[in-house]
């Protein structure tokens, strides 16, 4: 069985959570147990319904506020497929926080409540799941039950959000009428949207294509970790174990390992304590080549068919995620998967407004949650691929060697 | 399906793999905790797949609060004698002496929020920089919340309000000294994930998970296990029933279930048709209250 992960993105307003809990609950993945608690906290609130968000606000303080702080993971299986949800925060204040849920992404659902149309919001929703490269998007219109299911006001906003798309360069965007607190269009489809000819939220992630969506052509393999038992019997043993990020290996391809540029044969390769003839992303093996040479962690091994760029300087996008402001000049710890590397951000040339997805040149401050240009240093080559074309080898992250926490992550372009 | 696309068993099982091998390759000093029950039973065995033919890079520690199963404690002597690793044993029983630890009391008195303290002492003991867990986010709401990076102060604390992000399969396994990481590989797992992966793998399991006959205490309708570590009323309904477990904690605190799936495939089917959640039917410490694992994770619980 197949397996999707996917994002929602979109306020408490928008009624991101009630959707989750629809889809839970009417694919019969909410348990009795967790349901009797939701009976017994919505108690305290007024209205008395069960509120459904509270079955993804997982901290105190998120319940205590009515707001989702960070994603939680959520879990359900349809006869056709396997599905993560990851629920993100809408708040700008927690932006990094829908960030770590969007990376991991291949469809993002963006509600849009019927009332208000595309909002800011949206619009930055929109470009997080730009920036991330998710290769799926559905526009989810919520609450027509509000606006009397009108295809005028649904067809206004597909107009308006295409603008968006366009704009931001989005790809597969697909758009659908619900009323997640009646569960129109959600699992089933709805009498009451007569004139949307389209498939219910449910058919269209139980049938997006997804095969297309790893790279078998790009060829990259970083070295996590290597096995050397250096035993009696296995005194010769010398395997890379990692995790094949795309593409296909087979036994006998001519292959460079970088940064350093050596070459070498594949000997063998093993996956799960078996020698194979062939492994692909993303599987986990180990590798063992033909030549005996200085190989460790961080190091990539790539085709020869197809290379990466290899250089000490790298042009990104940067989501800055810290609370202490970019200081240009700074050095941090890049890492792109298993790499890591001292570099500094050289320049920030310029900064994305959210309002206008225009670009601000030569920004003053990069505070928390802006998204901007920058040129990075490495201290030495780092193997990558541009982001949009390979997401799996062009993102990293940075780290403050001070404090040692996340502060950005880079699209590498 | 293409010829090269996995199925989700194996994406998961490469993704577990893949944390294990970065917890291998950023830290020092690792350990694995087990407890014996099938979730680190499932990581040893994605473990002896992630560094096989090489010893584990870090040795398997039990935190053993006394009130252990019998059967849950001889499988992990076997286990670890069989796959020839270090096991660790620290007992919750030592620090109750050492640092003069009150026992809670009552009927059900579990030790469960005392195994954090002999956590504690067994990391700082070894210097361990980073403890691979068996947890899973479909467990508990705060779970669901967890980063598979999770780091903790030095007195072994999670902020949840202030998780560092964490992007794609990159993990930032950085810290200070005295913090430490918990590391969870199987946090995309779900329950029924776990049994049909121990089906697929022929993964061998202490024999209470399976049905068997059990002389239990009925008390509001979860059934306990007699035990030397529960005090009896008068009043108590003790019955003999067919049982199974599925979690195993301490048999203070961890229920059986009313069963006669005798073999996996029984297991299976009964999960799958179940409306009730694995910590909701068996777990006597989560109804403490509404946020007790977030509580219990605050103050470096697991």
């Amino acid at each position: 069985m197949d397996l999707l992960r996917f994002i929602t993105a979109g306020s408490v307003d928008d009624g991101k959570s009630t959707l989750i809990g629809r889809l839970l609950f009417d694919s019969k993945s909410i348990m009795i147990d967790h349901l009797e608690a939701l009976e017994k906290q919505s108690k305290n609130k007024e209205d008395g319904e069960i509120d459904l968000a509270l079955l993804t606000d997982g901290l105190r303080a998120e319940r205590e506020q009515g707001i989702t702080i960070d994603v939680a993971y959520k879990y359900f299986a349809t006869p056709k497929r396997k599905f993560i949800i990851a629920d993100a925060p809408g708040h700008i204040q927690y932006t990094r926080n829908m960030v770590t849920g969007a990376s991991n992404s291949d469809l993002a659902i963006i509600l849009v409540d019927a009332r208000h149309g595309v909002v800011e919001q949206t619009r930055r929703h929109s470009i997080i799941t730009s920036l991330l490269n998710i290769p799926h998007v559905v526009v989810a219109i919520n609450k027509m039950d509000l606006v009397d299911f009108s295809q005028d006001v649904y067809n206004n906003i597909v107009i308006d959000y295409a603008e968006v798309a366009k704009k931001l360069g989005l790809k597969d965007v697909r758009y659908i009428p619900i009323s997640a607190l009646n569960g129109d269009n959600i699992v089933a489809k709805t009498a009451a949207l007569t004139w949307y000819e389209g498939p219910s939220l449910l058919d269209i992630l139980e049938t997006v294509e997804l095969a297309d969506d790893i790279d078998l052509e790009k060829a990259r393999f970083p070295v996590q970790y290597v096995i050397r038992p250096q035993t009696e019997e296995l005194h010769d043993y010398r395997g890379y174990a990692g995790k094949i990020n795309s593409g296909i290996y087979k036994k006998g391809d001519a292959v460079t390992i970088l940064p350093a540029g050596f070459s070498s044969t594949i000997k063998a390769i093993e996956h799960n304590g078996k020698e194979v003839d062939e492994a692909f992303a993303p599987q986990s093996v180990v590798i063992h080549l033909e030549d005996d040479i200085d190989i460790s962690r961080g190091d990539l091994i790539v085709k020869n068919d197809n290379r990466p760029k290899v250089s000490n300087e790298v042009e990104a996008l940067l989501c800055w995620m810290d609370h202490k402001a970019l200081v240009p000049g700074n050095k941090y710890l890049l890492q792109i998967n298993s790499k890591q590397v001292r570099s500094v951000v050289k320049e920030v040339s310029y900064k994305l407004d959210v309002h206008s997805l225009e670009q601000i040149a030569s920004p003053e401050t990069v505070a928390l949650n802006d998204i901007v240009k920058v040129t990075i240093k490495t201290a030495s080559p780092v193997a990558y691929d541009a982001y949009q074309e390979l997401r799996t080898n062009g993102g990293a992250i940075l780290i403050d060697e001070t404090s040692h926490v996340t502060v950005g992550a880079c699209m590498i372009q | 399906m293409s010829a090269y696309r996995l199925d989700y068993l194996d994406q998961l099982e490469s993704e577990a793999i893949h944390i294990m091998r970065e917890v291998a390759g950023q830290f020092e000093k690792p350990a694995l905790l087990f407890s014996g029950g099938k979730d680190s039973i499932t990581l040893v065995h994605l473990a002896l797949k992630a560094f096989r033919p090489g010893k584990f890079p870090f040795p398997l520690v039990h935190i053993d609060t006394g009130h252990n199963f019998p059967e849950a404690l001889q499988f992990r002597d076997e286990l670890a004698a069989t796959i020839g690793e270090k096991l660790v044993v620290r007992k919750v029983e030592d620090t109750i002496k050492s640092r003069q630890l009150t026992e809670p009391k009552g009927k059900f008195a579990s030790r469960n929020a005392l195994q954090t303290y002999t956590l504690l002492d067994t990391i700082e003991e070894f210097g361990f920089d980073a403890c691979i867990g068996g947890a899973r986010r479909d467990e508990e709401k705060a779970r669901a919340k967890e980063r598979i990076f999770s780091v903790r102060d030095e007195f072994g604390q999670w902020n949840p309000k202030l998780q560092r992000p964490e992007l794609w399969n990159t993990y930032n396994g950085r810290i200070s000294k005295g913090e430490n990481v918990r590391v969870f590989p199987i946090s995309n797992w779900t329950e029924l994930d776990i049994w049909n992966y121990i089906k697929r793998e022929n993964i061998a399991l202490p024999s209470i998970y399976f049905a068997h006959e059990r002389t239990v205490l009925e008390h509001e309708g979860q059934l306990i296990a007699l035990s030397e570590f529960i005090q009896l009323d008068d009043t108590d309904s003790i019955v003999t029933k067919k049982v199974r477990y599925r979690t195993v904690g301490d048999m203070t605190c961890t229920a059986a279930v009313e069963s006669s799936a005798s073999g996996i495939d029984d297991i299976i089917r009964e999960i799958t048709a179940t409306k009730t959640s694995e910590r909701g039917e068996t777990r006597i410490d989560d109804k403490v209250s509404e946020a007790a694992m977030e509580d219990r994770k605050k103050n470096g619980y697991f």
